[in-house]
């Protein structure tokens, strides 16, 4: 076992300490270590989409990137979109469009739609599904969950 | 994963320094979104990760008219089509840095972790090829250039020696009434491996009638991209013509040497290489009449 790392990293608007091996993926960081687990390991390979977060405004696979290399960055996980009482209108659309069935693929939609409201408020239904193109969903299929960013546009 | 030490260098004196250390089995981590997926899968061991992305050399990208387009080694494909200027001047580069993978992917993923990876159907790599792209390399002797299309050797494998990495990629300025096309042929419409893969770069006569030069690079058909020299220097001097681009396509499709495997057999491939380089070569041509 290597020596652990001590990583600094603001999530969801917070700053956040952790310490992790560097062989540890920053999935892994934020659900095993730091109990953020609204991001899913669906592959563990980048094909998924299911454990999508936002670093550096930027969305990445959070299976992909290695705890340590978040150091210094900004982080923004399914957690600091809306809240229960308060929903982000994409969340709202995604319930009023039932764009979920088992909904362990939904927290990654959610992520990687804001960020593309975010870089584009208004796209076209090609742009979603390219920019989506990433997220696997096995039960719901994609029309709903296309309609419902679609149906979100300008509100978020 | 099995454990490994993790490394941050700040230049890249320090980062020849730390992969070359003879005591360790040191590799390079650009975007990882194929190094973190082979160390999880046991495909590769390392007790070292050298991150070079603090490196301001790796991170550099600027276009000028007279010098041409340098990205550095770690640039990831968004900041690459991000940018007006260079997705306007470069298409055919855009076309392969918008189909690396996902959003997710391109937020990470850089060309020269493509290049360096060595995959046979790595689709950054015949476009750089055909571009005329040269990669810069920094090692414990200092630095050389090696054209793209001789860098990778085989699968997985590339001209780096032990302690020497890739810093940067460049691309000389596009010569007027030229025009570059990448298309790739997948059984879904984003997220796979190429079954094959096509890259063109023409430059046609001030008339826009003749060929003055083409470059014709594939992917997925041999166990590195390769450049089909013969392909585009049967072009040059020739007419614009539905023949002459064909006779092209027959010479790239009779170069590949592909294998069948679960995406397609070898017959399939080679029969897609024609039909993509004809539609390539045409899609570059189309591109230098704009
Ligand atoms: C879901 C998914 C989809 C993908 N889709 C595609 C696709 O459509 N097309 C495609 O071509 N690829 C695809 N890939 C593969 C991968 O994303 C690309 O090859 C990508 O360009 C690699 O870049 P990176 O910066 O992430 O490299 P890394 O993973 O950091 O590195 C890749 C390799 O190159 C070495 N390396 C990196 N930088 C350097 C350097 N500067 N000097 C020396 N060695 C270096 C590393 O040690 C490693 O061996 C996909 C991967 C995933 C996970
Ligand atoms: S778990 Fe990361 S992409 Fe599937
Ligand atoms: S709702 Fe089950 S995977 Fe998408």
């Amino acid at each position: 076992m290597s020596k652990k790392v001590h990583v600094q990293t603001n999530i969801n608007g917070e700053a956040v300490d952790f310490l992790c091996e560097p062989r540890n993926s920053l999935l892994e960081v934020l659900r095993d270590e730091l109990d953020l687990t609204g991001a899913k390991e669906g592959c563990n390979n980048g094909n998924c989409g299911a454990c999508n977060v936002v670093m550096d405004g930027r969305l990445v696979n959070s299976c992909c990137v290695l705890g340590v290399e978040a150091d210094g960055c900004e982080i923004t996980t399914i957690e600091g979109i809306g809240a229960a009482a308060n929903l982000h209108p994409l969340q709202q659309k995604f319930l009023e469009h039932a764009a979920l069935q088992c909904g362990i693929c939904t927290p990654g939609f959610i992520v990687s739609a804001k960020a593309l409201l975010d870089s584009n408020p208004n796209p076209s239904e090609d742009e979603v599904r390219y920019w989506l193109a990433g997220n696997l969903c096995r039960c719901t299929g994609y029309d709903k969950i296309v309609r419902a960013v679609l149906d979100a546009r300008n509100g978020a | 994963m099995h454990a490994f030490d993790y490394a941050t260098p700040e230049s890249v004196a320090d980062a020849v320094v730390m992969l070359s250390d003879p005591g360790k089995n040191a590799c390079v981590l650009a975007g990882g979104t194929d190094l973190i997926v082979q160390l999880r899968e046991n495909r590769r061991r390392t007790d070292l990760v050298v991150d070079v992305k603090k490196i301001a050399e790796l991170n550099a990208l600027s276009c000028d008219a007279a010098t041409g387009l340098t990205i550095g080694a770690a640039v990831p494909c968004y900041r690459i089509y991000g940018d007006g200027q260079i997705a306007a001047a470069y298409p055919g580069l855009m076309d392969a840095a918008r189909l690396v993978g996902g959003t997710g992917i391109q937020g990470r993923a850089s060309l020269g972790g493509n290049l360096c990876n060595a995959s046979p159907a790595g689709d950054t790599i015949p476009p750089m090829i055909v571009l005329g792209g040269e990669a810069e390399i920094a090692g414990p002797d200092g630095t050389r250039k090696v054209a793209v299309e001789d860098f990778c050797t085989a699968p997985g494998r590339t001209v780096l020696a032990d302690g020497e990495f890739l810093v940067s990629l460049h691309f000389p300025a596009p010569a007027p009434n030229s025009g570059a096309y990448y298309r790739r042929f997948i059984p879904r419409n984003e997220m796979d491996i190429a079954v094959v893969g096509v890259g063109a770069s023409v430059v046609l006569s001030g008339d826009k009638s003749s060929f003055v030069s083409a470059r014709i690079a594939v992917g997925a058909v041999a166990p590195t991209p390769l450049f089909v020299s013969a392909a585009g220097e049967a072009l040059a001097g020739e007419p614009v013509s539905d023949e002459t681009i064909q006779r092209a396509a027959d010479i790239a499709r009779d170069a590949a040497r592909p294998i069948s495997d679960m995406r397609g057999t070898a017959e399939y491939r080679k029969h897609l290489t024609s039909v993509l380089t004809r539609r390539v070569v045409q899609g570059a041509v189309q591109r230098a009449k704009e």
